[in-house]
């Protein structure tokens, strides 16, 4: 006989338990608002042992102030957390951990901590959950890793605890969606409380605390690249990916990832493709960050749409006076929405482009390197075949029918294409037969390899010495040695089977720059619209105010 | 620092004479290339000059490709190299070449 089910005993004890935290911030609150000296006793008083806490933070706006209290709590009182969050950027997430705080952390991201992560993790002081991308850990936190008290940064509070995000929304629709609407407990901290904010981005209804810090919030100028610092070898590889990827299919709809190899692509838009006749044909809808390396192509009419992951410091101005090209509130000023953007990126994009650390033989990409554990933030979202689209559009089609042209049911297929030079600085070689992130996956425990972008999505490499179609290749062989004959002189390229590779050229899947009409001798710093960060702010009218340490006039 | 000359034959030899040519500048990460004609007629002289030392097969490599890119004898060629990469010196070495044939003397 079976045992009659219980039911259990309350079905509303996550929402007392709400209810109780809010009474005991409230003893030391006015309303919403906290005094800054009262945010220790605050979040001692709302957070409990064993609570998943989300430290807002992204590679670009950071809950600073908050992470800093937090740092400073009782660790007798606030113990045992799980962090759930974008990124391990800041010293006090770490120091959190070193404190003994944090018993386990989910995230996407850890760039500036890598190492210090990586030691901790060595040393068994920390419990990784898993290294996510952002759109997936997103996702988590509507299923299983719902934050019971979010920790979110804020440009401005009303009275009332309404919340102006800004150009920098970022994460934090995303984070507070889920924290709630699922019994947990929001604190923002501000950067100023005013009378009448310009825009609602959170409603009060949303916000259980707020709190305005004694600086603003720091944002990272994460995607501003000088094109001073662009190189010969990375303008040679824009005009490769211009002229063999962009105009062979048409691509209209993109994500750039972050680096002087895109850069300079944005760069050659207005001067390179526009000659090539160009505009209007490709690069007209992005998902993208406001790159300042963009504003060139969007000053000659080749860009009709951008919407922003994140914004970008000094972009503001720029970005308000171009309300055609972004998406800007009525009160004139962007908003950036990461989790949508991402979502844009992987459905409605159909090439991502990016730069990378190593690429193996069979095309597997990694930033992974021994003995830091870095993550992957974005990039895996963007940079790989959507297999849950429908939609088609001309090189969509085109990428579908080359990857399989004998398919009984046909399919699109994304284009996604690495970018590298073969070899960095001290010979470093991009090209290895075995990834870091093996090496990695093993001292740190990990059941995967962080493997970025893996094979099977990539399309494309380019490099300095050529592309290679991998879509186009028919067996293991021919992609191995389509990769090691655009791999230059790393031992993998000098390891290539020149007679194979020979034949690859005649079939169109290895291309030289001479193989598609480019003249290596062009590639000059002259082709680039803009060669300074002074030229770009020329390019915006005034309007782009680059940070202190970008200007050097 | 090393130092080393590496000398290729090359089928044909300069057709007239030209003025020497410089190319690049000698800043991190970049090259200096002095083309000048030179003696053999039916080779191509290379001394290299590189802080960075253990590569030399590598510059084996890159020096080989270019003599097949641009076979051309009786030249004398020096490299004075800041920590390029492979990819800077061969289009450096391209770049220096076009400049020298552009211009007779």
């Amino acid at each position: 006989m079976n045992a009659p089910s219980t039911p259990p005993a309350s079905w509303d004890g996550q929402k007392r338990n709400q209810q109780a935290r809010i009474e005991r911030g409230a003893a030391l609150a006015k309303g919403r608002e906290v005094a800054g000296a009262d945010i220790v006793r605050l979040l001692e008083a709302v957070i409990e042992p064993g609570d998943r806490v989300c430290i807002e933070g992204n590679n670009q706006k950071q809950a600073d102030f908050l992470a800093r209290s937090l740092v400073r709590t009782d660790p007798a009182l606030v113990r045992d957390l799980h962090l759930v969050q974008s990124v391990l950027a800041l010293p006090e997430h770490v120091d959190l951990i070193e404190q003994g705080q944090v018993r386990r952390i989910d995230f996407s991201f850890s760039g500036p901590q890598a190492g210090r992560l990586a030691n901790l993790v060595e040393q068994g002081r920390i419990e990784i959950g898993a290294i996510h991308t952002y759109l997936e850990l997103f996702g988590r936190y509507f299923i299983d890793l719902t934050p019971k008290v979010a920790l979110i940064a804020a440009q401005a509070a009303d009275r009332e605890g309404n919340l102006y995000t800004g150009p920098n929304t970022e994460d934090t629709p995303a984070i507070v969606e889920a924290t709630a609407f699922r019994n947990g407990i929001v604190i923002a901290q501000v950067n100023e409380v005013v009378d009448r904010l310009p825009r609602v981005d959170i409603p009060a209804d949303w916000v259980d605390f707020f709190v305005k810090a004694p600086t603003p919030h720091y944002i990272e100028p994460l995607f501003t690249r000088d094109p001073a610092q662009i190189t010969e070898i990375q303008i040679l590889m824009a005009m490769i990916a211009i002229k063999g990827l962009y105009a062979e299919y048409g691509i209209t709809r993109l994500n750039h990832g972050i680096g002087f190899d895109t850069a300079a692509i944005e760069l050659l838009l207005p001067t390179y493709a526009a000659e090539l006749g160009l505009k209007g044909k490709i690069c007209t809808n992005w998902a993208l960050n406001p790159h300042p390396t963009l504003i060139p192509a969007i000053e000659a009419g080749f860009v009709h749409s951008v919407h922003c992951f994140g914004s970008e410091v000094g972009m503001e101005r720029y970005i308000a006076a171009r309300p055609d090209v972004f998406f800007v509130g009525r009160d004139g000023s962007l908003r950036s929405n990461r989790a949508f953007s991402q979502a844009a990126g992987h459905y409605a994009c159909d090439l991502f482009i990016g730069s990378t650390l190593q690429i193996d033989l069979e095309g597997n990409s990694s930033t992974a390197t021994k003995g830091r554990i870095a993550g992957f933030g974005g990039a895996p979202n963007m940079g790989s075949d959507a297999r849950g689209r429908r939609h088609p559009s001309p090189a969509w089609l085109r990428a579908g029918r080359e990857a399989s042209p004998n398919a009984a049911m046909p399919r699109g297929r994304k284009l996604v294409a690495q970018i590298v030079e073969s070899s960095r600085e001290h010979m470093q070689p991009a090209f290895v037969e075995r990834l870091d992130a093996w090496e990695l996956a093993e001292t740190a425990g990990m059941e995967l390899p962080p493997v970025m972008i893996y094979a099977e999505d990539v399309t494309h490499v380019i490099t300095e010495e050529g592309s290679a179609h991998l879509l186009r290749c028919t067996t293991p062989e021919e992609r191995e040695q389509a990769i090691r004959g655009v791999a230059g002189y790393t031992q993998v390229g000098l390891g290539r089977d020149r007679r194979m590779v020979e034949n690859l050229r005649d079939r169109g899947i290895v291309r030289y720059p001479q193989d598609l009409g480019i003249d290596k001798r062009l590639a000059t710093r002259d082709l680039l619209a803009a060669r300074n960060i002074k030229d770009l702010v020329h390019a915006s009218g005034g309007l782009y105010n680059p940070p202190v340490h970008f200007r050097n006039w | 620092m090393e130092q080393f000359v590496m000398t290729f034959p090359a089928a044909c030899r300069l057709a007239e004479a030209h003025p020497p040519r410089l190319c690049g500048v000698v800043s991190s990460g970049n090259l200096e290339v002095l083309v000048e004609s030179g003696d053999p007629g039916d080779a191509c002289r290379i001394e290299v000059s590189t802080p960075a030392t253990g590569f030399r097969d590598i510059w084996a490599a890159v020096l080989r490709d270019f003599v097949e890119r641009q076979p051309v004898g009786g030249l004398r060629i020096t490299i004075n190299d800041a920590g390029a990469t492979p990819a800077v010196v061969s289009l450096r070495l391209d770049q220096a070449m076009d400049t020298f044939r552009s211009e007779k003397s």
